[in-house]
């Protein structure tokens, strides 16, 4: 409570599961991390990890059934989303929150312009007219790069590009305080990509927002984010600032990415795969999830869950081997 | 055939080249127009190497990869495969000669049937070319191409919505290797896959080329996987090769404002204390249809001038084999 104005968004002890016929998903499994307030989080896994469960919940959009949020508690600028009605809860969505979805071809109304759209949440939101609220359109339009005289525009009528920056004009036009940007990439080409990150990189300077940026692409994270949680099968193994991330990898399914990924800058670097799937999300495992997967797994990382072990005030690992004395991953020792 | 196309072998050819594409043109009519998808592209791949292709969406280079397997027929140009033009090669001829060429499709979800098992449809191929005609022998075909791209025995039987991503796209190459071909055409083979899975493919292409001593086209987005798979690259825009040079000079001296741009934008996975400047490019690709003859780029560029409206630039040799498109340079 007493440094509530400093953090944005918290979750704690969040559990997501997916009742199926074919069993119960173990989607997200005690999960907590929290964004402080003008800072951006980006939260990297690869599919099945939880991501956007994580990010559903933080909306409490989560289509139930089959979802359900076991526990956990999510307060977002001082809202406790998970205790709030339907009612309450359409106050908070757009207001406080807003949400980025990875595809911008399915996100917008096909049959609305893409002023009516932006104008909508608005009105919504803010008591004033119909014309005041098209005119805050326009502007919005104008912010995201878009000409003011495709207001009338339908969404067929533009580029995933330009989608993509309705969206965010639509995300941003009531000033949240928090922004969770799924994906927000991953369906553009890379040029188009730069120009997006860069506005919305510039809009959240200008606007003071905070961001949870779900993303597979560490890449993206290096450029966009202040802190950085790793996800594997539902839990964070990982999280830290991203220099601490970057430079000091402590978990290794961490240095499983990093190793995976071709280096633009090093083309003689072996690229290094983690071997093996995923585990099935509906099957409950004893000990460490990636254990199966990892080169450094004793015994006891197939027993015994990985507690989280802190190596500076921000830095906290996961991993089993660290209490093995003398214990550290390749990559930190090439780093030196 | 043969005769008309030794001579185009014999004239000025050192290299051992599996493949050449010369001024291959591609266009789709459209009703506002024609649409160059591929505008005069001249390419050739070394036997054994790999040439990469890259571009955004709609440069055209899934066509080039398409064309050069004639899946879609070329409007005009040539490709000599080893030694040969192939482009006007007869349907049965061309069948024949695909058991040469293959190619590995971007989505392993769309590309397999989703009613054949593992086996059927790595056999198909093999069957329908009468390769191997005693079953037996082609159930051990099958069984060995498995081995080689690293699928368990056990999913023999199964069908692609059993299995996951990277092993769907293991099918799609046991499917391509199970003719024994000289050269494949790779259409983003690993663009849909997670990461780790990515690169799991990427080593097993890797190792298969070493071990068979396949040529590849490998066309894709992204260029830190063109940059760890390819020997040369061709980077492209609106249906034309912009630049075209051996990787490492590629990468260590791009000249083409569109290569600048394309790899300043690739955000890279390392800490930097500073924020990296980027070259942010403003506008988007239009399509190309009804084009003006200038430079495609100049809408987009940002070192365009005056001069720049000019007919459009050829590509020139600027160093010994790096070709650029660009009247600025």
């Amino acid at each position: 409570m007493e440094n509530k104005n400093d953090v944005a968004l918290e979750v704690s002890n969040l559990v997501v599961e997916y009742v199926t016929s074919d069993g119960t998903v173990h989607a997200v499994n005690d999960v907590s991390f929290s964004v402080d307030r003008q800072k951006a989080l980006g939260l990297v896994g690869e599919t099945g990890a939880g991501k956007t469960s994580t990010a559903l919940s933080i909306m409490n959009l989560l289509q139930s059934p089959p979802g359900v949020i076991r526990q956990g508690k999510i307060v977002v600028n001082g809202f406790d989303v998970l205790a709030m009605s339907d009612t309450e809860l359409d106050k908070v969505r757009g207001k406080e929150i807003a949400m980025i979805f990875q595809d911008p071809m399915v996100a917008l109304n096909p049959v609305m312009s893409i002023g009516d759209q932006i104008a909508e949440s608005v009105l919504k939101h803010e008591k004033t007219s119909r014309e005041n609220a098209f005119e805050r359109a326009c502007q919005m339009l104008e912010m995201v790069g878009i000409n003011r005289s495709r207001a009338t525009d339908y969404p067929h009528q533009l580029s995933g590009g330009m989608k993509q920056r309705v969206i965010i004009a639509i995300a941003l036009c009531c000033n949240p305080h928090l922004l969770i940007a799924d994906e927000p990439t991953t369906a553009l080409d890379v040029t188009i990509q730069a120009q997006v990150l860069d506005l919305i990189d510039k809009l959240r300077e200008d606007y003071r927002t905070s961001m949870l940026l779900i993303t597979h692409d560490l890449g993206i994270v290096a450029e966009m984010c202040d802190e950085v949680a790793v996800m594997y099968a539902g839990h964070i193994v990982e999280c830290g600032t991203v220099k601490e991330v970057f430079t000091d990898t402590r978990h290794p399914y961490t240095e499983g990415l990093f190793d995976s990924l071709p280096n633009i800058n090093d083309r003689a670097a072996q690229l290094k795969p983690i071997p093996g799937l995923m585990p099935d999300p509906t099957v409950v495992q004893e000990g460490c999830a990636f254990a199966p997967r990892c080169n450094y797994a004793a015994d006891d990382c197939f027993r015994n869950q990985p507690m989280f072990k802190e190596f500076s005030g921000t830095h906290k690992v996961a991993c089993l081997a660290y209490d093995r004395r003398g214990f550290s991953i390749e990559r930190s020792r090439r780093n030196g | 055939m043969t005769g008309v196309a030794s001579p185009s072998k014999g004239a000025g050819e050192m290299a051992d080249n599996i493949l050449e594409v010369k001024e291959l043109t591609k266009y789709f009519k459209t009703p506002r127009g024609l649409l160059h998808a591929v505008d005069g592209v001249s390419l050739t791949l070394e036997r054994g190497k790999t040439l990469g292709i890259v571009g955004e969406s709609g440069c055209g280079k899934s066509t080039i990869g398409r064309t050069i397997l004639r899946l879609t027929e070329p409007t005009s140009g040539q490709i000599i495969f080893d030694g040969k033009d192939i482009t006007a090669l007869g349907k049965h001829e061309m069948r024949q000669m695909r058991t040469k060429m293959q190619i590995i499709f971007q989505d392993p979800y769309a590309s397999l049937n989703p009613r054949r098992t593992v086996s059927q449809t790595s056999a198909e191929a093999i069957q329908l070319n009468h390769l191997i005609s005693d079953r037996k022998k082609v159930d051990e075909r099958v069984a060995e191409l498995m081995d080689m791209v690293g699928l368990s025995e056990r999913f023999v039987n199964s069908y692609p919505h059993e299995l996951d991503g990277g092993r769907r796209q293991r099918i799609g190459i046991a499917r391509a290797l199970s003719v024994n071909p000289e050269f494949i055409v790779c259409d983003e083979p690993v663009s849909a896959l997670d990461v780790s899975i990515q690169a799991q493919i990427l080593n097993l292409l890797k190792d298969l080329q070493k071990k068979l001593g396949l040529s590849y086209i490998f066309i894709t987005h992204d260029m830190s996987v063109v940059n760890y798979f390819s020997n040369d690259i061709a980077v492209m825009y609106m249906g034309r090769v912009v630049e075209k040079a051996p990787v490492e000079e590629l990468f260590k001296h791009p000249e083409h404002p569109y290569t600048k741009a394309l790899l300043s934008a690739v955000p890279v996975p390392e800490y930097q204390e500073k924020k990296r400047q980027r070259i942010i490019l403003t506008g988007e690709v239009t399509s190309p249809v009804n084009l003006p003859d200038m430079c495609r780029f100049r809408p987009r560029c940002p070192s365009a001038c005056e001069e720049c409206t000019g007919p459009e630039p050829k590509l020139r040799e600027l160093r010994k084999d790096h070709f650029i498109a660009c009247s600025q340079i």
